[in-house]
């Protein structure tokens, strides 16, 4: 799927933060925008299939909200603190605190909605 | 709106996938609207091992990567996006998506089913907080965990047994209509416990925000108990996506679209193949088989239509 990424929109994929156990704090707690985190794993297919909206999002929500994935398996303290139990899971911070949560595949629109709350 | 496709395809499970490939092989150009759950409910299987060819087994999502692949190298084009309006009653069809419209001479509806719940209120609520339809997904959560498989069928075996791998106990409540083979497979798992003949009553704890228990009764003496699981799977069958069609094309009393004559609907250019239409086999291959009848019938009706109609 990256590949995928990669072929047709390059920019795309760079705007996609990488979040991990190390980083989280810094880029996602003490952010000032609200942050999107959505929290994948590469044995989930709904999350692979999330996967491609979310970097829409990051694309068309530039400069507005920091957007990105975090993969539990590699990162199992933040996904344990954030009591992640299903995924995909999509939590949107802002002021290091959790304002939206949105469990399961979702459709672009009504993440959208979501997110048009918060900026 | 631009020129007429000769299909639209909707749905992308292995209906809608060998819909596309057999119409792009006619060099019908077909067009796959993917839907939200893209590549259908394989996409939430582990190992599959009754899809002639594999005889080692294939991974569900491969299975479907390599149905999209092979499709699209003949032609099919495959965008994302959720249909949120057909009218199909008009000819040209059309049928919308929240970004694009499109219009259709025929339309081969592929949108499978989805994971029916028990409809408990707490159930939505503790959705991903310990409430899951999917185990391949959500069964890591688990580790070292006692939980709960709602369900009697094959693929609430195949849950269980798969849930085992993370959870020390999974409790199998309901009643049992597995087939033998899923059943000895989940009997012969020491960590799988049983609860047949009951029924799910409350799951618990909402005002935590977590699952802490469930409540279940016994469907012969109507005695409650509560197992203290913190996961709950739910694997009670599916319902068919046929809501966008109500009022359109004749469904079954419960939601079937009813399809004669190979896969034609009751409208004219109006195919219909898998689980959307299937209540009875809904297997992989099954599903595959009649996406196949669904696009040779789309041809024979594209050939059939008047020129003014036909030509691109």
């Amino acid at each position: 799927m990256a590949t995928e990424n990669v072929q047709t929109n390059v920019q795309t994929e760079s705007q996609v933060q990488k979040f991990t156990d190390a980083n989280f704090d810094e880029i996602v707690l003490k952010s000032g925008a609200p942050v999107l985190v959505d929290f994948w794993a590469e044995w989930c297919g709904p999350c692979k299939r999330l996967g491609p909206t979310v970097d829409a999002l990051a694309t068309e929500y530039a400069g507005k909200v920091t957007v990105g994935k975090l993969n539990v398996d590699e990162n199992p303290n933040v996904s344990f603190k954030f009591q992640i139990r299903g995924i995909p899971t999509i939590l949107i911070f802002k002021g290091g605190q959790v304002v939206e949560s949105v469990v399961g595949l979702a459709q672009k629109d009504d993440l959208k909605k979501v997110l048009d709350k918060h900026v | 709106m631009p020129a007429p496709k000769n299909v639209v395809i909707i749905g992308s499970g292995p209906a809608g996938l060998t819909a596309a490939l057999y119409s792009a092989r006619a060099n019908l150009n077909p067009l796959v609207v993917e839907g939200i759950e893209a590549g259908g409910q394989l996409m939430l299987t582990t190992m599959v091992e009754n899809f002639p060819g594999h005889r080692d087994g294939i991974m569900g999502p491969d299975l479907m990567a390599e149905m999209r692949a092979q499709a699209q190298k003949f032609g099919g084009e495959i965008i994302q996006g959720n249909i949120t309006k057909v009218d199909l009653c008009s000819q040209p069809m059309a049928v919308q998506t929240s970004e694009a419209s499109y219009a259709a001479r025929s339309v081969i509806i592929a949108t499978g089913a989805s994971a029916r719940l028990l409809g408990l209120p707490a159930e939505r609520r503790l959705m991903g907080h310990g409430v899951s339809t999917c185990a391949t997904c959500d069964g890591y959560f688990f580790r070292g965990h006692e939980i709960a498989v709602v369900g009697g069928g094959d693929s609430a075996m195949e849950e269980a047994v798969f849930l085992t791998r993370f959870a020390t106990k999974v409790t199998v409540v309901h009643r049992l209509r597995a087939s033998k083979i899923m059943q000895d497979k989940a009997r012969s798992n020491p960590k799988i416990a049983w609860l047949l003949s009951h029924e799910v009553d409350e799951i618990h704890d909402t005002g935590k925000g977590e699952v802490t228990s469930m409540v279940v009764r016994s469907t012969k003496t109507g005695e409650r108990q509560a197992l203290p699981v913190t996961g709950v799977f739910v694997a009670i069958g599916h319902t068919p996506n046929t809501a966008l069609f109500r009022g359109q094309l004749e469904l079954d009393q419960n939601g079937y679209i009813i399809t004669h004559d190979g896969a034609k609907t009751s409208l004219p250019g109006v195919f219909a193949c898998g689980d959307v239409q299937d209540h009875i086999y809904r297997q992989a291959i099954t599903a595959a088989g009649t996406g196949c009848m669904a696009a040779i019938d789309a041809e024979h009706y594209l050939d059939s239509i008047p020129e003014h109609l036909a030509s691109v």
